[in-house]
């Protein structure tokens, strides 16, 4: 499959996601550049982590004004498939891709460090082969703490639209698992097509084996897979 | 124009002799420009005047080294035709006066000095001290520098997007109105393209890139050189801005326009900005450069020259193209949205020549303001004795006392966890860390080159203050210690040295002893000085900080994968002490452990000697702890240092296996010494059953001792001392004491 990553100014894990779907998952990987609206025939779309534009006004909120978003969302409307994480995700949700916002994290820190997830549905082209098992990937983010009103989060739960939360090494949904104050628990979730997928946590830091961890790997595999059975 | 008074001289912190250098120089009197010029230039800070006789004694020449001191870093070869370019800077002053940007700014300056060589940043390290947290009188204070150095340093680090991957941080009363703040950074390239911060080629342009000049940071050099007052706190329009999406921006920019081929020499602006960039690239070619400020962009209206001339403003760098080719390089820049300008010209004659819209306001030889600065050859008398030689007799522990103790210990300021710190560093951007912060040395895969790299920290002020030189050679082991835990071999080392006031002649001792030891402990592990930093008048109210110097060692590692981790990963494996029990215990030991961290927080003073180190027995411990972990014997390493082997112990028991471990020593010393004794050239390591044989043969061979120490058991610590279990603690009780006391420091529980 042909991955596109986005690159804007700013973006820092560009190469990593680059890296992870070339050497570690075996796909075609291309960067796009931020002034293309072209996507060069990218079977799926990878908007990286990092500080778009500087992040200075809020995360991700520049970014959505770039010539390469309004190929992302013709893309994303006609069912492509696009994954934000991190600075992409809060990205998706400034372009409306996604419901809610990412605001800063509860006890104000950024912070870095390997967290569980726990997928919350298995009907995703994005989460098909994670296991039941809680998956170990790491956070790095100082504003990824998820907030909707409470009529968006129901609307998500009842429509089997948050991809992942935050848990701990059982699986249960504990206080000190979320390590950012999100609402409910959400580190991920779904566009109402489930074809955007926007999460926090970086599956393309979990998916070499030198890492620590190879968990993120089966997110990448879900959307292969589920490439292969729509070519 | 300002007449230039004795008063104008003084406030630029010349003496009477160097001012009249100047005039005997120029034979006239110098404009205030040229004053500002020289006044920085001459500064500690930009010209090391104090210390630049003894550095010079240090070795900078081994087989690895491809470019050493005097340069923006030093460099060492890596294999593959790939090298690494690092260097560590001080930041201390500003980050007193504004912690968040004062070390946000130090990092920004580190960096700029790695890709102005034309290498990518792939790691930063820092080396931080505060003054204690818990202090009646200043704990407020320094909580709240704690709080905005590390926000800095984090908010810079990670909108830039490289990994801080390690360090370290202690804390001492010392520090408490002079923090300091190391930042080590490293960066990789191919030996190809290595670029210098040389002005060559007459007539050629020289390009200004990057921020715009504004008011920020005039005379940060200066101030970096001086001792603080009571006033300094006037001084926070001296620190800097930092903005480090502009300086990733300016990153991509200058490796791209290097890549055009059309670029001959750059140099950041760093300390004394626009002056020093200047200066140093012609003084390093021999060449002269002539800029027009009406040229140079800038962010405010109606700067004089004197404020352009020593703007500190960041992000900004400057270049010598080659005349033709500058709409290549403006090509770049224009892409990234930057600023580039065409501010001057290389010239013949070796002069640095300042126009302003059509009157020369400067006219300086280089060299006069490199080269040929002020050197002084200070006095140093014996070093100053923070404390006596002779402590008070220590009474050996019962089983409830050594507990009581080690709980102390882990949970002490410093010995207890950073995680509250390194958490809000991304130490995994890039993908390339295989054992991040925490751990004895920080480890960092270089895909490129097929290779990995291992860098640690370390300063020790604690023996520095009893024995300067003896401080620092134990300084220079433990990092190299830290390498071979991780299987790295030295490559080369940077130091930064941090004293008081080099005027007071014992506190010159100390620098002259530090520098001493570094040199004889480099020259034995193979580690020469690429390059460092000097940072002296660390005084406040006239009260010098204890002597600290900082050692960062960079080694290498022959492939990509993980090295072994610092903490037991299972159950069931053995353990073994490489070095044996207490190398040097024979000599002075109730002096050397008054050095030690039980006599300072267990006992409340300190007194005596650092440890006894023997730098042939220390190497071959290295050496022998390197090879087992690259034949892959090793399940887990951990060098014995602060503490003792009470501590190391406990520390491999921090792992998420939650593996303790069930040690028995020899009865031949009083407990106390056994288990919380400093002595160095000592491993612990943790290996599989059925390899114990042949890793004490390999010991053996190498004159090395290996004493089984125990095995490693689940969720529980036991260490015997002879017929006595003296520890005997669920791992759960001490991780809660040691994982969160500086959380509840901070948070003021």
């Amino acid at each position: 499959m042909k991955f596109g990553v986005v690159i804007f100014p700013g973006s820092n894990c560009d190469h990593d996601a680059l890296y992870a779907l070339e050497s570690n998952l075996g796909q075609e990987a291309v960067p796009i550049w931020h002034q293309s609206e072209d996507l060069q025939g990218c079977d799926a779309v990878v908007l990286p982590g990092g500080f778009s534009y500087g992040d200075y006004l809020r995360a991700g909120a520049i970014a959505h004004f770039s010539p390469v978003m309004k190929a992302v969302k013709r893309f994303a409307d006609s069912d492509g498939l696009v994954i934000g994480i991190c600075n992409g995700f809060q990205a998706l949700t400034e372009a409306h891709l996604l419901p809610g916002a990412l605001v800063r994290n509860a006890n104000l820190h950024f912070v870095c460090k390997t967290v569980h997830l726990a997928a919350g549905t298995k009907d995703s082209p994005f989460t098909s082969h994670c296991p039941s098992t809680p998956l170990a990937i790491p956070v790095a983010h100082g504003e990824g703490r998820y907030h909707a009103d409470a009529a968006t989060l129901d609307e998500l739960e009842r429509a089997d639209r948050i991809a992942f939360r935050y848990c701990d090494a059982e699986g249960k949904l504990t206080e000190a698992a979320n390590p950012n104050g999100s609402a409910r628990h959400i580190a991920g979730v779904l566009s109402e097509g489930r074809n955007v997928l926007g999460m926090m946590p970086h599956p393309e830091r979990a998916a070499d084996p030198v890492m620590g961890s190879t968990d993120g790997r089966c997110i990448f595999e879900s959307m292969i897979g589920a490439l292969s059975l729509a070519s | 124009m300002s007449e230039i008074t004795p008063a104008v001289v003084r406030e630029h912190g010349l003496t009477a002799e160097e001012y009249q250098r100047v005039l005997d120089r120029l034979g006239r009197t110098p404009t205030l420009t040229e004053l500002g010029v020289v006044s920085v230039m001459w500064s500690e800070h930009c010209s090391y005047k104090s210390s630049r006789l003894h550095l010079k004694k240090l070795p900078t020449k081994g087989p690895g080294i491809l470019v050493g001191p005097g340069e923006n870093a030093g460099i060492v070869d890596i294999g593959g035709g790939w090298a690494a370019a690092f260097k560590i800077e001080s930041h201390n002053h500003p980050s007193y006066i504004e912690p968040f940007q004062g070390a946000a700014t130090g990092v920004g300056g580190i960096l700029r000095d790695i890709f102005t060589m034309g290498a990518r940043p792939i790691a930063v390290l820092d080396s931080l001290r505060f003054g204690p947290l818990d202090d009646p009188e200043n704990g407020a204070r320094n909580r709240h520098i704690l709080e905005g150095v590390v926000g800095g340093i984090s908010h810079y680090g990670n909108c830039f997007g490289v990994p801080t991957v390690g360090g370290e941080c202690l804390f001492d009363p010392g520090y408490s109105g002079n923090p300091l703040v190391n930042v080590f950074a490293l960066g990789i390239f191919r030996h190809d393209q290595i670029f210098f911060g040389r002005a060559t080629g007459v007539g050629n342009p020289v390009i200004y890139v990057g921020a715009k000049t504004g008011r920020d940071g005039i005379k940060g050099a200066s101030m970096a050189s001086e001792e603080f007052s009571a006033d300094s706190e006037a001084k926070r329009p001296n620190v800097q801005v930092g903005d480090p999406f502009l300086e990733k921006l300016l990153l991509e920019a200058c490796i791209e326009a290097m890549q055009t081929g059309a670029v001959l020499g750059i140099q950041d602006m760093g300390a004394a900005g626009l002056t020093c960039s200047t200066c140093e690239m012609g003084g390093r070619s021999g060449a002269g450069i002539e800029i027009d400020l009406k040229l140079v962009p800038q962010r405010e209206t109606g700067m004089t020259p004197y404020e352009i001339m020593l703007s500190e403003s960041q992000e900004r760098m400057l270049l010598v193209a080659e005349r033709g080719r500058e709409a290549e390089v403006f090509a770049v820049f224009e892409k990234w949205g930057l600023d580039a300008a065409e501010i001057g010209t290389v010239t013949d004659d070796g002069l640095l020549r300042v126009n302003n819209h059509g009157e020369t306001v400067a006219e300086l030889q280089n060299s006069f303001l490199t080269d040929d600065a002020p050197l002084y050859d200070r006095p140093h008398t014996v070093p100053a004795r923070s404390a006596p030689l002779d402590g008070p007799p220590v009474a050996d522990v019962d089983s409830a006392q050594a507990l009581d103790a080690l709980r102390k210990l882990v949970g002490s300021a410093d010995l207890c966890s950073k995680r509250w710190i390194w958490e809000q560093y991304d130490y995994q951007v890039r993908t390339n860390t295989t054992a991040g912060p925490g751990g004895d040395a920080a480890v960092v895969r270089v895909k490129e080159a097929g290779v990995s790299l291992a860098m640690a920290l370390d300063g020790n002020s604690r023996y520095c203050a009893l024995d300067p030189k003896a401080g620092a050679m134990l300084n220079v082991a433990e990092s190299c210690r830290n390498l071979s835990v991780v299987g790295a071999q030295p490559l080369g080392a940077t130091n930064n040295l941090n004293f008081g006031n080099p005027e007071k002649p014992e506190i010159m001792a100390q620098l002259v002893a530090a520098i001493e030891g570094i040199g004889e402990a480099c020259s034995h592990f193979g580690a020469p000085i690429t390059g460092g930093n000097v940072s002296l008048y660390n005084e406040t109210l006239g009260k010098g900080i204890n002597p600290t110097p900082v050692l960062g060692v960079v080694g290498l590692i022959p492939g990509m994968e993980a090295p072994p981790s610092s903490v037991f990963p299972a159950e069931g494996l053995t353990l073994l002490l490489l070095g044996g029990w207490m190398p040097g215990a024979e000599d002075a030991l109730d002096r050397r452990f008054g050095s030690s961290q039980y006599a300072r927080v267990v006992l409340g003073q300190t007194w005596g000697l650092p440890p006894a180190l023997d730098l042939d027995f220390e190497k071959k411990v290295q050496d022998l702890t390197r090879s087992l972990v690259r034949e892959g014997l090793v399940e887990a390493a951990h060098d014995l240092s602060d503490g003792g082997l009470a501590v190391a112990a406990a520390e491999c028991s921090f792992g998420p296996a939650g593996m303790g471990a069930s040690i028995a020593a020899p009865g031949d010393l009083p407990a106390v010494y056994a288990l919380f004794h400093e002595s160095p050239s000592r491993v612990l390591i943790a290996v599989r059953a059925e390899t114990v044989e042949r890793v004490q043969q390999e010991a053996a061979a190498a004159g090395v001792p290996a004493p089984v120490a125990g095995r490693t058991v689940a969720g529980f610590l036991e260490l015997k001392v002879g017929d006595r279990t003296l520890i005997a603690a669920p791992i759960e009780g001490l991780y809660e004491a040691w994982d969160g006391a500086l959380r509840r420091q901070l948070e003021g529980e």
